[in-house]
């Protein structure tokens, strides 16, 4: 389904390079639910932004359903069925919850159907839909729009980074219940950034990405007791990877 | 009923969104004169005797009804200087849609001045639209320079929401409200200028009476060569609110200006004035990329709904 093969990325952030990818390379199959982890500023956001095109890389390829898509613009990969739900996404000024998710859709979505989509994440829809997508959402409310208006679209591939960063322990058990219902339709392939052992349990393989490199890639029975310390599960994977 | 022209037709449906009807308390102001005008049981028109406008008197028994007052000024070169005043009496709740469209294909300049007063009664309630919008293709500029004064009793409302769409080439508002004890002002602004148009929005408000609050927010898009100047003032005279908020998106060589004036003379003035220009938001524009929109088509949904 997405095979990405060899991209290297050396950006320049205030003349020191940051963010460094060096020769990463993986596929995601059809159906597959691949998560990503690491330690912090090792490069998976990074690697997100460079399949969804928001990044270019300085060299490289990423094929999706082996047509080459490296070249192609953040909206292209969109309509190509590759999605996107950011870590920190941006609140709108004057723009509705309702609007927001029938952009995301690609059509006048109907209430009834905004609704379905908000309460799947944990949002009481009726009083969010005529709310505006500004500083009067929470944090937690704009991430769980944010998972709403990916889910929102059949993707061919979804990319989630770090979706479970400010949430409440509420709202991540329904976000993991929803994982799980696309991971059991098998209809899209899932690319999830996250540190929680409880998302990485969903996975079919997890890839670890330290310093820019791929330093494990495997499926979640080889990898995962790794992470975790042998049997005993810690949950305190990011301690581990530090080590 | 009188004639409406197909241009005057498109016009009224730009700038009278809940649509111009020949019914009700209305008034149809067409190349400077009054075209058709009507009266209700509660909500007397009539023209004014000494110069050129209406004056309108909304009885206290008047509860929810609509008045509509359009202009339209189709031919170039025409200056229009008018007067409308509203007598609105104790206890009174109105809607007022007012708004002004040129359409100018000629190459002289058109141009609506339109000096409004209102005088709100105790306990009343008036909620005024207006919109401003322009068109047409010819060398001749579309001004306007609305004048609004607004005298508010206690415990009135008054809600003034006032926008500016888009083809208008100069405009110069000036805005004048006195309020009284208890009295509450919304006011919401929305103006969109391009190419080499010109705007200025003063704004004074009067925070006279005990316990009185307002609420005003403007928001802007400059795009193109076009110039925007702001300057809202709140002046506290007593124990009172005032939030003032503005918020400008800058485009291609525009320029805003924003001045706030914050004034305080009394003691129990509570006076909060922000303000932001800023070009569109980058992360946005990535938002809704990843929707499938295009660079072109992100920034028109963004503008839309900054200004929606």
């Amino acid at each position: 389904m997405l095979e990405v093969k060899n991209l290297v990325f050396h950006p320049l952030e205030n003349g020191l390079e940051k963010s460094i990818i060096e020769d990463v390379s993986f596929t995601v199959e059809r159906g597959e639910t691949l998560v990503i982890t690491g330690p912090n500023g090792g490069g998976k956001s990074t690697v997100a932004r460079l399949l969804m095109g928001i990044e270019t890389p300085d060299s490289g390829q990423i094929l999706l359903e082996g047509k080459d898509i490296t070249d192609l613009s953040i909206a292209q990969r969109a309509n190509s069925g590759i999605g996107f739900a950011f870590q920190q996404p941006p609140r709108f000024k004057g723009m509705t919850v309702k609007r927001l998710l029938s952009l995301a859709a690609g059509y006048e979505m109907e209430e009834n159907k905004c609704c379905d989509y908000l309460s799947g994440v944990g949002l009481c829809a009726r009083e969010y839909l005529d709310r505006e997508v500004d500083n009067t959402l929470s944090g937690g409310e704009m991430k769980r729009l944010e998972i709403a208006t990916v889910l929102a679209r059949r993707h061919k591939v979804c990319i989630f980074d770090e979706p479970e960063a400010g949430i409440d322990l509420w709202s991540f058990s329904m976000l993991v219940d929803q994982f799980e219902r696309l991971h059991e339709d098998k209809r899209e392939s899932l690319v999830i950034i996250s540190h929680q052992e409880k998302i990485m349990e969903m996975a079919d393989r997890i890839m670890v990405i330290r310093d820019g490199r791929v330093e494990a890639l495997g499926p979640r029975e080889e990898v995962l007791p790794e992470l975790t310390g042998g049997s005993k599960s810690c949950g305190c994977i990011n301690a581990k990877l530090r080590q | 009923m009188a004639n409406i022209d197909r241009v005057t037709e498109s016009i009224l449906e730009k700038i009278d969104s809940g649509g111009f009807r020949q019914e009700g308390a209305f008034n149809l102001r067409y190349n400077g004169y009054s075209l058709c005008h009507g009266s209700t049981e509660h909500i007397t028109i009539k023209s004014k005797a000494d110069r050129q406008g209406i004056d309108v008197y909304i009885s206290r028994e008047t509860k929810g009804e609509e008045i509509h007052i359009p202009v339209v000024v189709s031919a170039s070169g025409i200056t229009d200087e008018v007067y409308n005043d509203f007598y609105i009496e104790e206890g009174a709740q109105v809607v007022i849609v007012a708004g002004c469209g040129i359409h100018n294909s000629g190459c002289d300049d058109s141009r609506h001045d339109g000096i409004h007063t209102f005088h709100v009664g105790r306990n009343a309630n008036v909620r005024y639209e207006e919109k401003h919008y322009g068109e047409g293709e010819g060398a001749g500029s579309r001004i306007l320079n609305p004048v609004t004064k607004i005298i508010m009793e206690e415990a009135s409302v008054f809600t003034l929401d006032t926008a500016q769409i888009k083809g208008v080439d100069s405009t110069r508002r000036e805005t004048e409200v006195t309020m009284g004890k208890d009295a509450k002002l919304f006011v919401v602004e929305k103006l969109m200028t391009h190419d080499s148009q010109s705007a200025v929005s003063n704004m004074d408000i009067h925070l006279n009476g005990m316990g009185c609050s307002a609420r005003i927010v403007s928001r802007s898009v400059a795009r193109g060569h076009s110039s925007q100047i702001f300057h809202p003032r709140a002046i506290g005279n007593a124990l009172c609110h005032a939030h003032i908020q503005c918020d400008s998106i800058i485009m291609d060589h525009a320029r805003v200006c924003s001045i706030p004036e914050i004034d305080a003379k009394h003691v129990d003035a509570a006076i909060i004035h922000e303000a932001a220009i800023g070009r569109i938001n980058s992360e946005q524009l990535v938002k809704l990329n990843t929707f499938g929109l295009s660079e072109e088509a992100a920034e028109a949904v963004i503008i839309e709904n900054f200004l929606n």
